[in-house]
């Protein structure tokens, strides 16, 4: 079986977000950039599985739609334990156009399980995964906590309001995971940072799709107005207040 | 013209969650100067169906199909998106929940419809359609121009608010094109609890994080949770540490969740905690450390020890309630 890991190269999570002067962008000086956290837990994932049964998963391709200067992320992902990278040479414009050129990518190589993470933690747009599947007109998971392939055979829970269920699924199909589906991201060892830099990362021209939606201007939410201070020994006064001004319990 | 809806039942029922959506999409329809159109998919009765029409709905479309009784991304989307051409929809809402997430972005491919997805609030403006939603959760909001003929909007849950109008409804049941390809995945297994508030539905949320020491110091949340009719929810660390379950974890990469009140106990509120909990409407905080993050987003604050001001607050809720 072959594994594909969508990729996003996103701020790290602590990131305070600036905007730039004419509000037309998010001012990126300084920031630190990193696997998005649920395509990292994916990612994780898919190397465990094949630890457990190399025989069975032959091999982990990342892929990403992003410009040269995501190069680090892709190789911190072969240094985890990918095997090799693929590069769409675009900037990522919109998850309709970011998912049309992973389609166009891939549609010619087969992988027999899709991982992507169910939203990115810069736009949290959570479509990237479905639009693929629909692209690819294959069948889709959401919101999948548990993959196990266990001797070939796939076993997945998927999340549902209140609990989880089990799914069975045609091969192959695309997996949008969440928290859950791996319990820690794969820290990379030291002999996989000296591997990752020799490991294959094809660069490949984006395809002609046109993004069906744009950001016409970014805003930073309102200032909150400061809390109000109650003291540890005057609790009655906490609970007025939640009661007559907040009114919420 | 019109503005489709998707609601979702559950067991057969709306939640307020499918109200919000009606009352958004009327929103919508009124600035479009058109109507709504609400789509039911399973089993629903015609009286649960009739109460579209308290949110301003003229019409539902009512799916009911064997097959489709369980979510099936695939052929949800099909009918979804054969229901919005029949209907010539210029705008199909849907929720920012896990089915919307599942299945929205399927029918934007379908229908070559631009998505927003955890919309805030109504269209900026029809023309050009622009949308705002929150970004790097929360800590950021985008306007989004949205290009496309069709547009698709995914609702941020308890961003909206219930909108009465009353309206006259009809009831139109629909038989849908299914294609056997849709099928290709199935539910082999269900394990739910029910009974329980479910964390993203409560409107009241009691929390815990890693200040509150250990799994045994669990009893006056849940106590404090029980009394006021909310869910239990914990940080990051503690559902790392098993001393609560992953699901009840909230933060950014766990649950995103907007109740009217935040009960923080312990919590030092990491700024990918807050992500996971600025939406809420009210945000109490108890932490030992006047410097404790959580205090730049609560609205109230306690510094004191959680295992003496919670019992407190306990008992005096109760006799607040007269219990």
């Amino acid at each position: 079986m072959k594994i594909l890991v969508c990729l996003s190269n996103v701020p790290d999570t602590t990131t305070k977000i600036r905007l730039t002067p004419d509000n037309q962008n998010i001012d990126v000086a300084g920031v630190q950039w990193i696997i998005n956290p649920w395509d990292e837990l994916a990612l994780s994932r898919a190397i465990e599985l094949k630890e457990k049964n190399p025989a069975v998963i032959e091999k982990i391709t990342v892929i990403t739609v992003g410009n040269k200067d995501t190069e680090p992320t892709i190789r911190k992902a072969l240094a985890m334990g990918a095997d090799d990278a693929i590069r769409i040479n675009a900037e990522p414009r919109d998850a309709y156009f970011v998912a049309g050129q992973l389609a166009e990518a891939i549609k010619s190589q087969p992988y027999d399980i899709i991982l992507c993470g169910i939203e990115s933690s810069d736009h949290n747009g959570c479509a990237v995964g479905a639009m693929l599947s629909e692209f690819l007109e294959l069948p889709s998971v959401s919101s999948v906590s548990f993959l196990d392939a266990e001797n070939g055979t796939i076993s997945l829970n998927r999340e549902v309001d209140g609990g989880y269920e089990k799914i069975q699924t045609s091969l192959p199909f695309v997996a949008v995971v969440q928290k859950g589906i791996a319990l820690e991201p794969k820290i990379a060892a030291m002999r996989g940072i000296m591997a990752a830099r020799t490991k294959p990362l094809q660069v490949i021209e984006p395809a002609n799709i046109e993004p069906l939606t744009e950001v016409s201007a970014y805003e930073l939410p309102a200032a909150k107005a400061s809390c109000k201070m109650i003291g540890a020994d005057n609790i009655a006064q906490l609970v007025d207040l939640l009661r007559n001004e907040a009114k919420v319990i | 013209m019109s503005v489709l809806v998707y609601i979702e039942n559950w067991d057969g029922k709306f939640k307020k969650l499918s109200f919000e959506l009606l009352s958004y999409s009327y929103g919508i329809a009124k600035q479009l100067n058109t109507s709504v159109v609400a789509l039911s998919i399973g089993n629903v009765a015609e009286e649960e169906l009739k109460k579209a029409g308290n949110y301003g709905v003229s019409k539902v479309i009512s799916v009911n199909d064997a097959r489709l009784g369980q979510l099936v991304n695939q052929a949800y989307a099909s009918v979804i998106s054969e229901v919005a051409t029949k209907e010539n929809a210029s705008v199909v809402v849907f929720a920012n929940n896990m089915t919307g997430k599942a299945v929205a972005p399927r029918v934007s491919v379908k229908l070559k419809a631009g998505m927003v997805s955890g919309a805030v609030a109504l269209p900026v403006s029809t023309e050009p359609f622009i949308v705002k939603k929150k970004i790097y959760t929360g800590k950021a909001i985008a306007s989004v121009a949205v290009k496309s003929a069709i547009k698709i909007i995914t609702l941020a849950q308890n961003s909206f608010g219930l909108v009465e109008n009353p309206a006259e409804v009809t009831i139109e049941n629909h038989t849908p094109a299914l294609a056997d390809k849709d099928f290709a995945t199935s539910v082999v297994e269900s394990n739910k609890q029910t009974g329980k508030i479910l964390l993203t539905d409560a409107e009241i949320v009691v929390s815990g994080g890693r200040g509150m020491k250990g799994p045994e110091c669990w009893p006056p949340i849940e106590e404090l949770a029980t009394l006021l009719g909310g869910a239990t929810a914990c940080s990051r660390p503690v559902a790392d540490e098993g001393w609560r379950p992953h699901h009840e974890h909230v933060g950014q990469t766990g649950k995103i969740i907007a109740p009217n009140v935040y009960f923080a106990f312990g919590i030092s509120g990491a700024i990918q905690h807050l992500g996971g909990v600025s939406s809420s409407k009210v945000i109490v905080a108890v932490n030992k450390d006047k410097d404790a993050p959580i205090f730049e987003a609560a609205d109230y604050g306690v510094v004191g020890d959680v295992n003496v001001v919670l019992p407190e607050l306990i008992k005096l809720i109760r006799e607040a309630k007269g219990q």
